[in-house]
């Protein structure tokens, strides 16, 4: 079995869940390699032959895969398919864009945000928000896996050497280009990443609340900031703050929910958190059928208390 | 230019699906189907680029079960000018579901495919990127601004909400769409325009005389229920939340 994991990466380093994506590999076991592709990103190439467990890194650079189009990444990967039984990636915005297009160019179905290997062709993945558990078995020859990070602890990202191999780049397809870029600026940890998330929802009110509340109250505890998708409708927060279904899946140590009901499709995304803690006036609220710590409140007098208590 | 929006009939969000008792899946007697919340979004942004001018014609497609069909007239209902219906009682998956889509672009020629970006029941995230690969068009996922300046554009605008934020990208057409939330707020079906969708053409195809294969590649093993949080506790003030924080759970 040789597996290609496909790097996520910012042409300098390697992102997070491309080292979940590899300990998921690990588990079905076999030759692992990683793909780093993009322009001048020779030092996330030299940062992937680092990580721990990889044989080889297969490094392709070109103007074209500056920006991570699915159309010229798809491309690229078909070409180098051939040698190998599994091609992987984060189920993160980058992962699902790019691999069920890999997947239709090599007539193969994709196994969606697994969250367990239970043989090198069968995974668990979540269904339906997480409200089911399903055991799937792939058929198809060559397999195409996106792995949740919250499934799988990180490998290691030093300890290896692996070569790097050159591989040409395949012709831009000229089809898209990425133009420009809003990323949203943050002192706070990655949500992704974070041992502890404050998240806040509709019931902050709006977006000087979330600044004025929240934002301290995650600084004391170096905490990330999350949001329902109610709260970045609302424009309090941008959407890259969402937890849930459609949105970021986390798994803390501790999770905040501050003025969030518990709708589903927002514990699909944080249930999994060691340690949760609800602040809700509401006592019916459903968030509190999984909080751990419940505090019926009203939050704009229980967050300032709360930063106090914690000194 | 004509769109194709295809819709899947899907459990509707509120419902708290359960599990079959034997394992064998999700049990969806008698519980209630939608359109799935995306392929709304999808259907609304194609009629707003009709009343813009745009789009010369909506046609909205669904693959599955006769009554998809409800589905369809939804879509009809929302301002779709007709539907196909690809009727199989095959379980379909998305590859299928791609491949169906092909046959259907092939035949039709849309100059755009907007697609939702996930159904809510398979959480899959998959169709209209393999339909992009299939058809060798460009794609834009989960997009919350689309701009295309003239019917006959050669490439459009769109905004993705992406991990870090938001990415811009231009797109050449024809092209795939997938949607995100926020891409518009989905307007609500009229009673007189319920009433027209019933006479709005709606044709029905097999897969076979497409002339693909939908087997499923992937087979469902089992589905189990996730292990139960056992939540519930309170506590009484910000003192004791913290206190229990400290030294119960040891997490701060
Ligand atoms: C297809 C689809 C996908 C979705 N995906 C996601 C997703 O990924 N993530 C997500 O979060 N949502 C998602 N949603 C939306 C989801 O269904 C809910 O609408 C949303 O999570 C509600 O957000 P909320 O809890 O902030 O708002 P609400 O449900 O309005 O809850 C606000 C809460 O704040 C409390 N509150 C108000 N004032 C105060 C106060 N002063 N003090 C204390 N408490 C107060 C209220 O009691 C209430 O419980 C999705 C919906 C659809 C249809
Ligand atoms: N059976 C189907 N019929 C019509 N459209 C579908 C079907 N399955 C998936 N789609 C479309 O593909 C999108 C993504 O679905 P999925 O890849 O299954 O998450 C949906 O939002 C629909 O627009």
């Amino acid at each position: 079995m040789t597996i290609l994991v496909i790097a996520e990466h910012d042409h300098t380093a390697i992102k997070g869940g491309t080292l979940n994506a590899i300990a998921a590999a690990q588990k079905i076991g076999g030759d692992i390699h990683v793909l780093v592709a993009g322009h001048n990103a020779a030092p996330a190439a030299q940062a992937a032959a680092q990580i721990a467990g990889v044989a080889k890194v297969l490094h392709a650079d070109a103007p074209h895969l500056a920006g991570h189009t699915a159309e010229n990444l798809a491309a690229l990967v078909v070409s180098v398919a051939g040698g190998y039984d599994c091609i992987m990636a984060a189920a993160t915005g980058f992962g699902k864009n790019v691999s069920p297009r890999i997947a239709a160019l090599l007539d193969v179905a994709q196994v969606s945000e697994i969250v367990e290997v239970v043989a090198p062709d069968t995974f668990v993945r979540p269904i339906y928000a997480g409200n089911g558990l399903a055991t799937v078995q792939a058929k198809d020859a060559k397999k195409v896996i996106t792995v949740r990070a919250t499934g799988f602890d990180a490998v290691a990202a030093t300890g290896g050497s692996a070569a790097v191999e050159s591989v040409a780049a395949t012709p831009d397809t000229g089809l898209s280009n990425v133009t420009g870029q809003e990323l949203s600026k943050s002192d706070r940890p990655e949500l992704t990443a974070a041992r502890i998330v404050v998240s806040g929802g509709r019931g902050v009110g709006n977006a000087e609340n979330f600044h004025k509340l929240l934002e301290p109250l995650a600084a004391k505890l170096n905490a990330a900031l999350g949001a329902s998708r109610a709260a970045v409708d609302a424009g309090f927060v941008p959407n890259d703050y969402q937890v849930g279904q459609t949105g970021k899946i986390v798994a803390p140590d501790l999770y905040i929910a501050v003025g969030i009901s518990g709708a589903i499709q927002h514990l699909a995304g944080m249930k999994d958190s060691k340690v949760i803690v609800a602040i809700n006036k509401d006592a019916d609220a459903p968030i509190f059928q999984i909080a751990d710590y419940g505090l019926v409140a009203d939050l704009f007098e229980a967050v300032p208390a709360l930063i106090a208590e914690l000194g | 230019m004509k769109i194709l929006v295809p819709v899947k009939r899907v459990v509707d969000y509120n419902v708290k699906v359960r599990i079959k008792p034997d394992g064998s899946g999700v049990d969806i007697a008698n519980v209630k189907m939608s359109m799935n919340p995306f392929d709304e979004i999808a259907v609304e942004e194609a009629i707003r680029l009709r009343e813009k001018g745009i789009a010369t014609e909506v046609v909205a497609v669904s693959c599955g079960i006769a009554a998809c069909q409800e589905t369809l007239r939804n879509a009809l209902a929302l301002g779709a000018d007709r539907a196909i219906l690809v009727e199989t009682d095959a379980e379909l998956q998305p590859l299928a579901v791609a491949k169906l889509l092909k046959a259907l672009v092939d035949k039709e020629a849309p100059r755009l495919v907007i697609l939702g970006k996930q159904a809510i029941d398979d959480d899959a995230n998959q169709t209209g990127q393999m339909l992009a690969g299939l058809l060798g068009w460009a794609q834009a996922t989960s997009a919350s601004k689309v701009e295309i300046a003239a019917a006959d554009a050669a490439e459009m605008t769109v905004k993705r909400e992406i991990d870090g934020g938001l990415e811009t990208m231009q797109v050449k057409l024809p092209a795939i769409i997938t949607t995100d939330l926020r891409l518009n707020e989905p307007r609500y079906a009229t009673l007189p325009n319920i009433m027209k969708a019933k006479k709005k053409p709606l044709d029905t195809v097999k897969p076979d005389a497409l002339g693909v294969d939908v087997t499923p590649r992937l087979a469902t093993l089992k589905v189990a229920e996730p292990a139960k949080r056992r939540g519930g506790g309170k506590v009484a003030d910000v003192q004791e939340l913290v206190a229990k924080l400290r030294n119960e759970a040891k997490v701060i």
